[in-house]
């Protein structure tokens, strides 16, 4: 594996050798010294033309950790918004000597478009709607440290499917571990085309949340990304909730031990309310430690090793 | 049954056993009792090796030894000229190894490049009050200097030849050969 451009990039037994690997870089963090040298000389850019806080500080801080020198280039303030293309900005970055290029871009296939350019290693860190692989790679992690195994188990994910790269790289990788996965929104945020994408993957859909829930082992809630939307597809806020929000009184429908996840940023009162981001079983910050774990992990697999 | 290895066997189960026994002998005599020690196996076949030298050690003293394991892929030099290594188990005594006295115990001692790594991983774990090492097999060539305190048979080799240690918690079966 060279790149992470995709969870269709990955085996069962890659998914199992960054989930080992990630444990360990767990112990890590609780550790007074959390520095390992691993990727000492190496060098790592974080190109992120999309605004994230999560995402480009998770990957910061473990390329750190790994000793890796880690710069970032976000597209406000760079030549980016100068207008230089894509290519101009990634090939004048890997000039310099990089090995590793994390790149956040709005359009989908864009870490696949540079990864044909540079000979760095390429880390999608979000492309537009198609994917998010390393959030999928730390949602299934922290369910399964939840929950054990995931085979068989049932993920219900709710939200603006539309939008959402976070749902296409978790039904992959969820179900590539063996979960039952159910994807639930209303009808104008379920892709187009999606019963035959779901019949070649093997998940299940949904317009109904309160029928779903009470059978869910895990539940994953999705954002609903206003900033993506062009045009109206619900009539009100207020109305989305009492459809699909994961509120107090549908909070009551979940077992007590089922995990809630939120891979953030969360508008609460929107598509989560404040006691189901809050309650107990909510692992939303678990998931970012988890996160900082597999991230460590992912380049860890990809920058340390043989060189090409 | 195992299949047997390939080689000449230079210790058997017997010689092994007696080796570790002698270990933990040694090191209860350099450190004067078992107070404030600590054993450290390096994955993967210095974990089960600890875990014999502190019963051992439990068998003469009559108190347990704190056991734990490190794994030093993370700190290998050689991380970039070979293809990526799976990472497995740190994993410390409650309390730490601070002031303590740290045995690192390994199978074979031979570059001593293990050991440099150990010696970085244990000085971002904490700061024992010293460190020593234990080794069932030390075939020389060393790359660094570095040698072990407590050796299970000194066993002079070519640089070619291969030493492989064989457990019976890992392997089935308890011996070291050569060839």
């Amino acid at each position: 594996m060279k790149h992470l451009l995709s969870i269709d990039d990955l085996s069962v037994d890659d998914i199992g050798a960054i989930f080992d690997t990630a444990a360990e870089m767990h112990d890590v963090q609780r550790r007074d010294v959390k520095k390992l040298p691993a990727l000492r000389g190496r060098t790592i850019v974080n190109m992120f033309f999309e605004d994230s806080t999560r995402t480009r500080s998770s990957f910061e801080i473990a390329g750190k950790w790994l000793s890796a020198d880690v710069i970032n280039v976000s597209a406000k303030g760079s030549s980016a918004s100068k207008g230089e293309s894509l290519r101009d900005t990634v090939l004048t970055v890997c000039a310099m000597g990089v090995d590793g290029l994390v790149i956040r871009h709005p359009a989908s296939g864009a870490a696949h478009q540079v990864s044909q350019w540079v000979d760095a290693v390429v880390v999608n860190a979000g492309d537009g709607t198609h994917e998010h692989p390393t959030q999928a790679l730390l949602d299934a992690y922290t369910l399964q440290r939840r929950m054990g195994s995931l085979e068989g188990r049932h993920v219900v994910l709710v939200g603006d499917l539309t939008h959402s790269r976070v749902f296409r790289s978790n039904v992959l990788c969820l179900t590539k571990l063996g979960a039952r996965v159910t994807v639930v929104a209303p009808p104008t945020l379920m892709p187009a085309g999606i019963d035959s994408w779901s019949r070649a993957v093997g998940f299940e859909t949904s317009y109904d949340v309160d029928q779903v829930l009470p059978q869910a082992d895990a539940v994953m809630m999705l954002r609903v990304q206003r900033e993506r939307m062009s045009g109206a597809f619900f009539p009100t806020a207020r109305e989305y909730t009492v459809g699909y929000g994961l509120t107090r009184n549908r909070l009551a429908l979940l077992g007590p031990d089922v995990p809630i996840c939120h891979p953030g940023p969360m508008n609460r009162g929107l598509e989560i309310a404040a006691d189901a981001a809050d309650a107990a079983q909510s692992v939303v910050l678990e998931q970012v430690s988890s996160g900082l774990a597999i991230r460590m992990s992912v380049l860890y697999h990809l920058l340390a090793g043989e060189e090409a | 049954m195992p299949a047997p290895a390939p080689g000449r066997t230079v210790l058997d189960a017997r010689d092994i056993t007696r080796a570790l026994t002698r270990i933990s002998h040694e090191i209860l005599e350099r450190n004067k009792g078992a107070s404030d020690l600590i054993l450290l196996g390096l994955h993967t076949r210095g974990v089960p090796l600890a875990h014999r030298i502190a019963d051992g050690i439990a068998a003469v003293e009559g108190v347990p030894v704190a056991v734990g394991e490190l794994d030093v892929t993370m700190y290998r030099d050689d991380l970039r000229s070979q293809p990526t290594r799976r990472a497995h188990k740190t994993q410390l005594p409650s309390g730490g190894i601070d002031g303590k006295v740290v045995v690192l115990v390994d199978d074979v001692l031979f570059s001593g490049r293990t050991i440099r790594a150990a010696l970085d991983a244990v000085s971002d774990l904490g700061r024992p009050a010293a460190v020593r090492l234990a080794v069932l097999v030390d075939r020389g060539h060393r790359e660094l200097p570095i040698r072990a305190d407590h050796v299970g048979k000194n066993l002079p080799s070519a640089r070619s030849e291969r030493v492989s240690v064989r457990l019976a918690e890992t392997d089935d079966l308890d011996e070291v050969t050569i060839s």
